[in-house]
């Protein structure tokens, strides 16, 4: 494979690389040493790291495949793409027309689009809001309690809807909120009429919020857990001894602890704020309609894979996109700003 | 100085809490009954839909009358829906294709993950810091839906399991995660292995892995929930509907509130409870991630956390 590459015997490759840099670095390092690499030729390097490049190459291909190469294709959303052309994307692609940016002109002029928007912006505050901060709270919940049994087993409960899948959590609330399901049969027995809040799409962004707090609430806590776990306890003593009681030690040994995680999420979330829940939404979409089961994942998705309106779909999806990049990056900004470490550093 | 023999110190009991420091005061009656009461409402508002989808997928036709829908009190168990799920047909096969499917691609995602994680962890080769590049910039940017889409389809990857996995095969997160922990493990420990005459896979296989026993756990359960969970991949490139995997199974039955192909018969004539049956599906789609999660549970907040903020 690397034969006519390098043109070395394999023999002399093998005896290079365990004799050649314990010579060049004292005998203690290895070969993936940081100073021996620096005296080392790039091919020398080559042939010493293929098998480690080896290693890398199928997981580097897959993403390439289906993370980068995809990117190129949205150059449709300049184009009137004709998905009938061939099954050939390629060659569909290189045989439709340009339109510039007509595609993006009909996004800007259709209302459904700023409903989605709307959809979208709306559920993300009420995320925010209303999920945010409950994850924080039931860690420092867990975190008092002492007995190691019980917080075992309660971690185990809340950590538990977190692994199943929006199908299955959406069923449990159709059993539960749905036209046949037992608040229904509850209210039925004592003489109310039913009700079903699945389908009512005034609910629909509670009804959202409600059921990402039941699956993900609970995992959301161990990073939590995790920072709190990593607080000093003398600081907790030394709070003590200068008379602070419970409250107090929360307030200025607890929470302070929990700013830099806290900062890092919110800057995660905020970044995140166009990507509201794809799949959840678009298995109840139908439900409650698209006035306010739209978002814009779905709009994405009702236009080109429902409507096969391929290019103005994409234009769509292309919107968002480069909106959400903008948003990492700024609120990536923020977090620095803020003197915290945000996602990347700086 | 003299031996003291300690008293033997008896370990507190589960339901005590171990001592506390002399700094801490004692917690009020008032404040542990209500932390024990907000811990419960909690669990229970998690367990208590479960407890109703598993006791009513347990009962017969004739209970789940009586009672005008969903059982909350079990009356007798039957395995009437399950029997007839899993005598072959729809729901059967969909069971089979998720798991085929699941463990087919968690074997191939665990494989290329931690190969990828073992060559970008040893400091100092060649164009790791590139390829973790490559990698980690997929974390702020997204294709779309509409490309990825078409893309799939040039490939000629419709109506093929491949769809189901290729797609979604690498989780960068997790790699991140695994490669965390690669490169905490000493140096030492490798180079020795590399004088003894050992290769990368073999360092890999016989050292890394071993010593990183519970990330893997945890990755492996990350990326089986994923498979397992999966259903829009399936909607998007599986058009024959004897393909589908459970999820979508799931949703014509529960969401839709189709009866299964071949079993609408029987529920018509009165054996068989069509809530039942769609119970017994929704306990077939959470058995295996209820069974397995709480085996890895523990390592969770070091699989967690390790390595993935380091980038």
């Amino acid at each position: 494979m690397s034969h006519s590459t390098v043109p070395r015997s394999r023999a002399e490759a093998k005896k290079k690389s365990p004799t050649q840099t314990p010579a060049a670095s004292g005998g203690t390092t290895g070969p993936g040493d940081q100073k021996a690499s620096g005296k080392l030729s790039l091919r020398l390097r080559f042939r010493r790291d293929r098998v480690l490049l080896l290693m890398t190459l199928p997981v580097v291909l897959l993403v390439l495949v289906f993370n980068y190469i995809p990117i190129l294709g949205n150059v449709i959303a300049f184009q009137e793409y004709d998905p009938y052309i061939s099954d050939n994307g390629v060659i569909s692609i290189l045989n439709s027309p340009f339109v510039g940016l007509e595609n993006f002109q009909r996004i800007f002029e259709d209302s459904a689009f700023w409903n989605a928007v709307q959809n979208t912006l709306i559920l993300f505050f009420l995320q925010l809001v209303l999920f945010f901060p409950i994850p924080i709270l039931v860690a420092l919940l867990i975190n008092s309690v002492v007995r190691p049994r019980v917080r075992a087993v309660a971690q185990a409960v809340l950590y538990l809807p977190h692994f199943f899948s929006w199908v299955l959590v959406i069923a449990v609330f159709q059993q539960l909120f749905g036209g046949a399901g037992v608040l229904s049969q509850l209210l039925r027995e004592n003489g109310y009429d039913g009700i079903n809040i699945m389908t009512n799409p005034d609910t629909f962004p509670l009804l959202i919020t409600a059921q990402s707090v039941w699956k993900d609430a609970g995992w959301g806590i161990i990073v939590f857990l995790a920072a709190l776990a990593s607080v000093s306890p003398d600081l907790y003593e030394a709070a003590a001894m200068d008379g602070a009681g419970r409250w107090r030690r929360m307030w200025h040994v607890t929470l302070p602890a929990l700013r830099p995680v806290i900062a890092l999420l919110l800057v995660l979330r905020v970044g995140d704020a166009l990507t509201v829940g794809f799949e959840q939404i678009l298995l109840q979409r139908d439900a409650v309609g698209p006035g306010a089961g739209e978002v814009l994942d779905t709009f994405v998705w009702w236009n080109g894979v429902r409507n096969q309106d391929f290019s103005y779909a994409a234009a769509a999806g292309l919107v968002k996109g480069v909106i959400s990049l903008g948003l990492v990056l700024a609120a990536n900004k923020v977090a620095h700003l803020m003197g915290e470490q945000g996602v990347y550093k700086k | 100085m003299t031996a003291v023999i300690d008293k033997p110190v008896r370990e507190p009991r589960w339901w005590q809490a171990p001592p506390r420091p002399t700094w801490e005061e004692e917690p009020s009656k008032a404040g542990l009954a209500g932390k024990g009461l907000a811990l419960t409402l909690a669990c229970l508002a998690i367990l208590f839909p479960l407890w109703i989808v598993v006791v009513t997928s347990l009962s017969s036709r004739k209970t789940i009358d009586e009672v005008g829908g969903l059982v909350m009190v079990p009356k007798g168990i039957t395995f009437i829906a399950y029997k007839e799920l899993l005598s072959g047909g729809q729901v059967t096969r969909a069971a089979i294709v998720s798991i085929l499917v699941t463990l087919i691609g968690t074997a191939f995602s665990m494989t290329v993950s931690v190969l990828c994680a073992y060559g970008l962890s040893r400091p100092g080769s060649l164009a790791h810091r590139w390829i973790l590049m490559i990698l980690l910039a997929t974390m702020f940017f997204s294709a779309g839906l509409i490309p990825t889409y078409l893309l799939v389809q040039t490939l000629g990857l419709t109506d093929s399991y491949l769809a189901l996995i290729l797609p979604s095969a690498v989780s960068v997160f997790n790699i991140l995660v695994l490669r965390g922990f690669f490169t905490g493990i000493s140096q030492e420990l490798v180079d020795s292995a590399r004088i003894d005459g050992a290769g990368d896979f073999r360092i890999l296989w016989q050292i890394i892995m071993p010593l990183s026993r519970a990330v893997i756990a945890v990755i492996t359960l990350f990326y089986a929930v994923g498979y397992w969970s999966a259903w829009f991949n399936a909607s998007l490139y599986l058009n024959d509907q004897d393909m589908m995997p459970l999820q979508n199974v799931m949703i014509q039955l529960v969401q839709k509130q189709e009866a299964p192909v071949g079993l609408g018969q029987a529920i018509k004539t009165g054996q068989l409870s069509g809530l039942a049956v769609q119970m017994a599906v929704m306990v077939m789609a959470l058995l295996p991630v209820a069974v397995l999660s709480p085996f890895v549970q523990r390592h969770f907040k070091k699989g967690m956390l390790t390595g993935a903020v380091k980038g």
